[in-house]
């Protein structure tokens, strides 16, 4: 088991409960999609796995380590090494350019392997754009960068928050089709962030979350 | 011991070099120059003669105090004149200074004194006799009976002198020669003072008696080019006898002068090579090395006899430095006296 | 994993260089500027611990006669009673027309000399220093002005004496001086034997003060640097505001930036440091930047400063510069303190930088901001008040100043936001109200920058009416106070006589000057005698008088005392004042006496003349009508075979006042402008950095179909509102800074208080200026605007997500 949530409570401060009791779990090189409303607090299930975010009772362990017991520091090395980000906003480093970013995270970790990267810009499309600085691209180009950057890193784990949700239907699909081709590819597990049930349909598990439970 | 006015001019803002000491040495200037067969006037003698260039009033005094103990002093002003003549206010060219030691057994302490004469700061007054800068004087009635003081920061003395023995003249009637070229002063001492009073030392007083010595010597030109130091002793053996000898070290060799003087006063001077002086142990003193134990032969008088420091370190770190102190004489002759050594 | 980071830091700083630029400009600036200052202090108080070491002063307790003259008899008594004491006999000399500071000293007892050797580095002979004529040792520049005067015993160079003072022997001093049989203060020097008397045995009419006790140039010269600090600080201040924008802006340009290594797993720590490692690098680059130009700086103001400080006080400062290893090190920490204090508030944003925020590249602070700014403005302004009400002295005035300087600086957001609000209710057109409200979005990015600009503007409207009313002041004051059509100095006090006696038939007037030196409580005190004459009933300028004040002065009844002498010892008309024992006057007026840093006092001429027999009867004033002054001065000159320097016509001397009094604020102009331009390009770089963010504000205007050069014209409006409200708010506060000045600092660091003038002509240029930096700062962004292609407008709602 790469990452499993057992019984996972998280209430933000002055607010209702967010996640009321999450069990779920993913195995090594499986694809999950976690749907739900707006608000049902599946971003929030993603954080906690990303160790972005704390959780008040219950635990999650990410590929055997138990998260609640980690510091700060711990925490941040396990960002760096296990786990990659697909956010929704791409999240480039905007001074830097497309090839910098692409391998910035992996640099970060310290798996910087150029032959990878190059394979992963050249299944990405964006082999004529390295130079370029991420405001000159379009959504969806960034968007591949950003899927690049994650998966340069080689993780056990792809966390993706609404990958597509800024991008217009043909840019989605292509940035959707690619992500699930490389992951496969690279035999990393991914847990997907969306409300488009189209999308979730294609991933190997579904999950639906509702009033912070998995329905 | 004449040399040692040729200080007064190395006053602190002038650091006069070798060219300036040795400048003073090879021209008077329109000063009076010491010559054979003076006829000394007293008492007027006993006060300063501003026409020669060098003067000064020389008292040492080996003392014993009631703690047993032995000790010594030096009281000196020195007259230095820039031009041969005096007059009142700042303006006057003569320029006093007095230097003080109080030697005991294990300390040595000194203090110097610097004073423009004309505004009444420092002078001498022949009669009545008084000799003074600051608060330091040596004064009296006569220069038979005076009244000594002198103050340093951490030591002070007050003391009586009485004398009945008459002046004794060096050289040839009191012009006495320093060099084979003939350089000259005219030089008289009352050599045989009882001395009584008080030291003051930084933790005690001390009541002390002995002997004192006073030296009168004034020139203009009492020193040969090639003459670096000298080394003078004033002595006083248990059989009342007395002697002064110096010599005076020069590249060309040294020159030695002596007064055999007996107990009733009457006195003998010895000519050059009379005396001779052989250090026997040197001391380090302020850096250098000093001879603070002498062998001392005087064939004429059959004098063979150890000088030896009271207190190896009488180093008097004044203005131009020198080594002055009691010592204590054993030998043919037992006794103690006063001996210093420049240019060490 | 740091070279990743650190790549990523700063490639940012590569992406926007213009902001790089900016930081080091600003941390060079405040450095430069400040440490300008420090350097021009520190040669200043270099230059006058030289010449204490050198002469022993300021060191050694003195004993003073309250005449100001000490009988030699007494001298001698107390040397005789074992005292340790050195003989000092000071005064002036006149040569070429030039007054010249002489210092007699017994050098044969003195105990600190400098090393005096004549050129070829030989030390002179005793016997012709000691004996007439002697010798006077000046430095070089002086020795060569003196040399030229035959009257004058030769002169020695020499390079270890401090500028302006010609160092003697007591005997060549009394002779020059023309004053045999005294001295005027007496050392104490450091030893003294054991048993000496108690003072007051020996010399009873002797006081015996600590250096620091008298009032020296030190002590004179440190409000002159504490002045100069106060603008270093201010510079500083000023610079400080730039660094802290453009810092706040990168930070948070760099928001999103922080969060993205942080969620890619660099930890907070080694982000927070290398962050901070950043800025010291930053803060080192600019430091030594500053420090080239403070070097540059000091040197081109330093000789004025030494002119000021020499003519002013008479202090001795050598006018070349020297680099010291502790100016170095003290610049780059105020560099890297600076900076870390501007970037404070920025640094520990991120360190509480939440990993999970909604992300946005505005986050200035909004109206609750400016309502926290102007509370602790508030707080500020009244520490200030507090430590002014609770603290005597000029510190506690430069306290005061700098409160409500910062205070008020902290208040503007506020009353600009308020003022603009103001505005945006009342505007009708939809483009004005757009304009104001987007005025009102932009102020929180420009703020900093605005403050900058109202501090040097309330600077330069403070000062320049302090320094105005000053001089319109002053002028008149020279006007009242130099009546006389010729000022006459004698060589001495026997040939003053028979000029008088030339002078009486041949002019309507001839009014003698003749004054003393005295010890009073407050410091020297120089009493001057006049006779009666209605040159000086119808003109000196008295700013306290009791009634009938004149003829109580010549009926020997009443003294008039200088507002110096007033304000430190608090005398006022009818309070009396002891100057000897048995000598106690009533004070009848107080006179203002403008660029004199020492008490004076008048009495009628018979009175002091039986206090101070000896004073010189070297000067006078002759009235006469003007048109005969020239002709009069010629025949006086030819008669006495007088120097061009002995009879001056008043027209010279008024002259030499003004030239005087203009350098004294050469240096205070120079640093005020410097400072006004800081706070413009404060403003420049403000507008230049927040052009970044403008495009998705303007670009929906722009879609609603306002053109470009429109925007761009809109542009330039919006910086010069900006700053013509805050020049408007920065009038009042620099009136009031010119209030603190001239009632506060000036009482305080000179003795005397000024009447306060209005210009309203220099507030219009200043305005115009402020327009044209305003206009100029908003140029660049404005071009950039009218120049931006479409589509990159376009591209914003594209992004927009």
């Amino acid at each position: 088991m790469l990452l499993e949530f057992q019984d996972i409570h998280k209430t933000y401060p002055g607010g209702r409960p967010v996640l009321n009791g999450v069990s779920l779990s993913l195995d090594q090189g499986q694809t999950l999609a976690l749907t739900g409303e707006s608000g049902s607090g599946k971003s929030t299930l993603l954080n906690l796995a990303a160790t972005l975010d704390r959780f008040d009772s219950g635990e999650i362990l990410l590929d055997g380590t138990a998260l609640s017991r980690l510091g700060d520091a711990d925490r941040a090395a396990l960002r760096r090494t296990h786990v990659a980000l697909v956010f929704q906003q791409f999240n480039l480093i905007p001074s830097l350019t497309v090839g910098q970013n692409l391998s910035f995270h992996a640099r970060l970790a310290g798996r910087h392997d150029p032959d990878w990267e190059a394979h992963l810009t050249g299944r990405l499309g964006l082999s004529d754009l390295l130079d370029r600085h991420p405001e000159s691209l379009s959504g969806g180009q960034q968007q591949r960068v950003a899927i690049g950057r994650a998966l340069a890193v080689r993780p056990k784990l792809l966390l993706a928050d609404e990958p597509t949700g800024n991008l217009d239907e043909t840019a989605s699909a292509t940035v959707l089709d690619l992500m699930l081709a490389l992951v496969a590819e690279t035999g990393a597990a991914l847990l997907l962030v969306t409300h488009s049930h189209a999308i979730a349909a294609r991933l190997d598990r579904q999950a639906h979350l509702t009033n912070g439970r998995i329905a | 011991m004449s040399v040692k006015a040729l200080f007064f001019l190395l006053l602190a803002p002038f650091a006069v070099s070798a060219q300036g000491f040795a400048g003073l040495g090879s021209s008077v200037e329109g000063f009076d120059i010491p010559q054979p067969g003076y006829r000394f006037d007293f008492p007027a003698d006993h006060g300063p003669h501003p026409s020669f260039r060098i003067e000064w009033w020389y008292l040492t005094a080996n003392l014993t105090g009631e703690d047993g103990r032995e000790y010594g002093i030096q009281w000196t002003l020195f007259r230095s004149a820039l031009r041969p003549f005096d007059q009142p206010g700042w303006q006057s060219p003569q320029l006093w200074m007095g230097h003080a030691g109080l030697t005991t057994p294990d300390t040595h302490f000194f203090a110097e004194r610097l004073a423009r004469g004309g505004i009444g700061q420092a002078g001498v007054t022949a009669a009545p006799f008084e000799a003074w800068i600051d608060e330091w004087h040596m004064r009296g009635d006569t220069i038979d009976a005076l009244s000594l003081r002198a103050n340093g920061d951490d030591f002070g003395y007050d003391l009586t002198l009485t004398a009945d023995g008459p002046l004794v003249f060096h050289g040839d009637n009191g012009y006495s020669v320093k060099s084979a070229e003939g350089q000259a002063s005219y030089y008289y001492s009352q050599p045989g003072y009882r001395v009584s009073g008080m030291l003051h030392l930084p933790d005690r007083k001390v009541t002390v008696s002995g002997e004192g010595w006073l030296d009168r010597e004034w020139s203009s030109q009492p020193l040969a080019a090639d003459q670096s130091g000298w080394d003078w002793f004033s002595l006083t053996f248990d059989s009342g006898d007395k002697l002064m000898a110096f010599r005076l070290r020069g590249g060309r060799g040294d020159y030695t002068s002596a007064t055999w003087i007996t107990p009733d006063g009457s006195s003998r001077s010895l000519p050059d090579g009379s005396v001779s002086f052989t250090p026997l142990q040197t001391s380090r003193v302020a850096a250098r090395n000093v001879p603070t134990e002498w062998q001392v032969t005087l064939p004429a008088e059959d004098l063979d006899i150890r000088v030896e420091a009271q207190n190896a370190q009488a180093w008097m770190g004044t203005r131009f430095e020198y080594w002055e102190g009691p010592v204590t004489v054993s030998g043919s002759h037992a006794g103690r006296g006063y001996l210093e050594m420049t240019g060490y | 994993m740091i070279g990743t980071v650190l790549q990523a830091l700063w490639s940012h700083w590569r992406w926007h260089r213009v902001q790089l630029a900016t930081l080091l400009t600003g941390i060079a600036l405040a450095t430069g500027l400040w440490s300008a200052v420090q350097a021009i202090n520190a040669e200043a108080r270099a230059s006058y611990d030289r010449a204490n070491l050198q002469l022993g002063l300021g060191q050694l307790d003195e004993l003073i006669h309250p005449s100001g003259r000490i009988p030699l008899e007494t001298y001698v008594a107390l040397r005789r009673s074992g005292w340790q004491v050195a003989a000092v006999l000071d005064g002036r000399f006149d040569a070429g027309g030039r007054s010249v500071r002489l210092m007699g000293v017994d050098m044969v007892t003195y105990p600190a000399l400098p090393a005096l050797t004549d050129t070829q580095g030989n030390p002179p002979d005793p016997a012709i220093v000691l004996t007439a004529p002697g010798r006077l040792f000046a430095p070089p520049d002086l020795a060569a002005q003196l040399a030229a005067d035959p009257d004058l015993p030769p002169i020695i160079a020499s390079t270890a004496l401090p500028p302006g003072l010609v160092l003697t022997d007591i005997g060549t001093a009394e002779t020059l001086l023309d004053l045999s049989g005294s001295l005027t203060r007496l050392l104490v020097l450091p030893e003294q034997p054991r048993a000496i008397p108690p003072l007051d045995q020996v010399a009873p009419d002797l006081r015996r003060q600590a250096p620091e006790g008298r009032i020296d140039t030190a002590r004179l010269t440190d409000s002159f640097h504490l002045n100069l600090s106060a603008f270093g600080l201010l510079s500083f201040a000023v610079g400080l505001f730039i660094v802290h924008g453009t810092v706040g802006l990168a930070f948070a340009q760099r928001r999103g930036m922080f969060r993205t290594l942080r969620a890619l797993g660099v930890p907070l720590v080694t982000l927070s440091q290398l962050v901070l490692a950043e800025l010291v690098v930053f803060a080192l680059l600019g430091g030594a930047l500053g420090l080239v130009l403070g070097h540059l700086l000091a040197g081109a103001l330093l000789p004025d400063v030494a002119a000021t400080l020499r003519g002013l006080y008479g202090a001795p400062v050598q006018g070349q510069l020297h680099l010291r290893l502790e100016w170095v090190a003290a610049g780059l920490a105020m560099a890297v303190g600076g900076t870390l204090l501007a970037s404070g508030q920025a640094l520990w944003r991120l360190a509480r930088l939440p990993l999970l925020s909604a992300p946005g590249v505005q986050a200035w602070r909004g109206k609750s901001g400016h309502r926290a700014s102007a509370i602790s403005g508030g707080l500020v302004c009244a520490a200030g008040v507090a430590a002014f009400a609770m603290f005597d002295g000029l510190v506690a005035g430069f306290v005061l100043l700098g409160g409500v300087l910062t205070g008020s600086a902290l208040v503007l957001p506020l009353l600009l936001s308020v003022t603009l609000g103001f505005f945006a209710r009342r505007a009708k057109k939809p483009v004005t109200q757009w304009l104001w409200a987007d005025m009102q979005a932009q102020l929180p990015g420009l703020s900093l920058a605005l403050m900058a600009l109202l501090l040097a503007l309330a600077a330069n409207i403070g000062v320049g009416t302090m320094v105005s009313s000053f001089r319109l002041t002053f002028l008149g004051w020279l006007d009242q106070r130099l009546v006389s059509e010729l000022y006459v100095t004698a060589e001495n006090s026997e040939q003053g006589r028979r000029i008088e006696a030339w002078l009486e038939p041949r002019a309507d007037a001839v009014l003698p000057i003749r004054n003393v030196e005295l010890a009073h409580e407050t410091g020297p005190l120089f009493l001057y005698g006049i006779v009666d004459h209605p040159t000086y009933r119808e003109n000196w300028p008295l700013i306290a008088a009791a009634p009938n004040v004149w003829d109580t002065v010549r009926q020997r009844q009443g003294i008039l005392i200088n507002e110096q002498l007033a304000r430190r010892a608090d005398l006022w008309p009818g309070d009396r004042l002891t100057l000897a024992p048995g000598n106690t006057l009533t004070v009848a007026g107080v006179y203002s006496d403008y660029g004199n840093p020492t008490g004076q006092a008048i009495v009628a001429m018979d009175l002091f003349d039986e206090i101070a027999p000896e004073a010189d009867n070297r000067r006078f004033g002759v009235r006469i009508d003007p048109a005969r002054a020239e002709q009069l001065a010629e025949a006086l000159r030819a008669q006495f075979d007088l120097g061009p320097g002995a009879v001056v016509p008043q027209a010279a001397v008024k002259a030499q006042s003004r030239a005087i009094f203009e350098k004294t604020f050469v240096v205070t102009s120079a640093l005020n402008v410097l400072t006004l331009g800081v706070a413009g390009f404060a403003i420049f770089t403000s507008l230049l950095t927040l052009w970044t963010q403008r495009l998705p504000q303007i670009a929906p205007v722009w879609a609603l179909g306002l053109t470009r050069s429109r925007l761009a014209a809109l542009e330039l409006l919006r910086s010069l509102v900006l700053a013509t409200l805050a020049a408007c708010l920065a009038l009042p506060l620099g009136l009031l800074l010119a209030l603190i000045l001239l009632e506060v600092i000036n009482v305080q660091a000179f003795g005397w208080r000024l009447p306060m003038f209005l210009f309203p002509s220099d507030w219009m240029q200043l305005f115009i200026l402020t327009a044209i930096a305003a206009l100029l700062a908003a140029a660049l962004p404005a071009w950039r605007l009218r120049r931006v292609p479409p589509a990159d407008l376009l591209r914003v709602f594209a992004n927009e997500r």
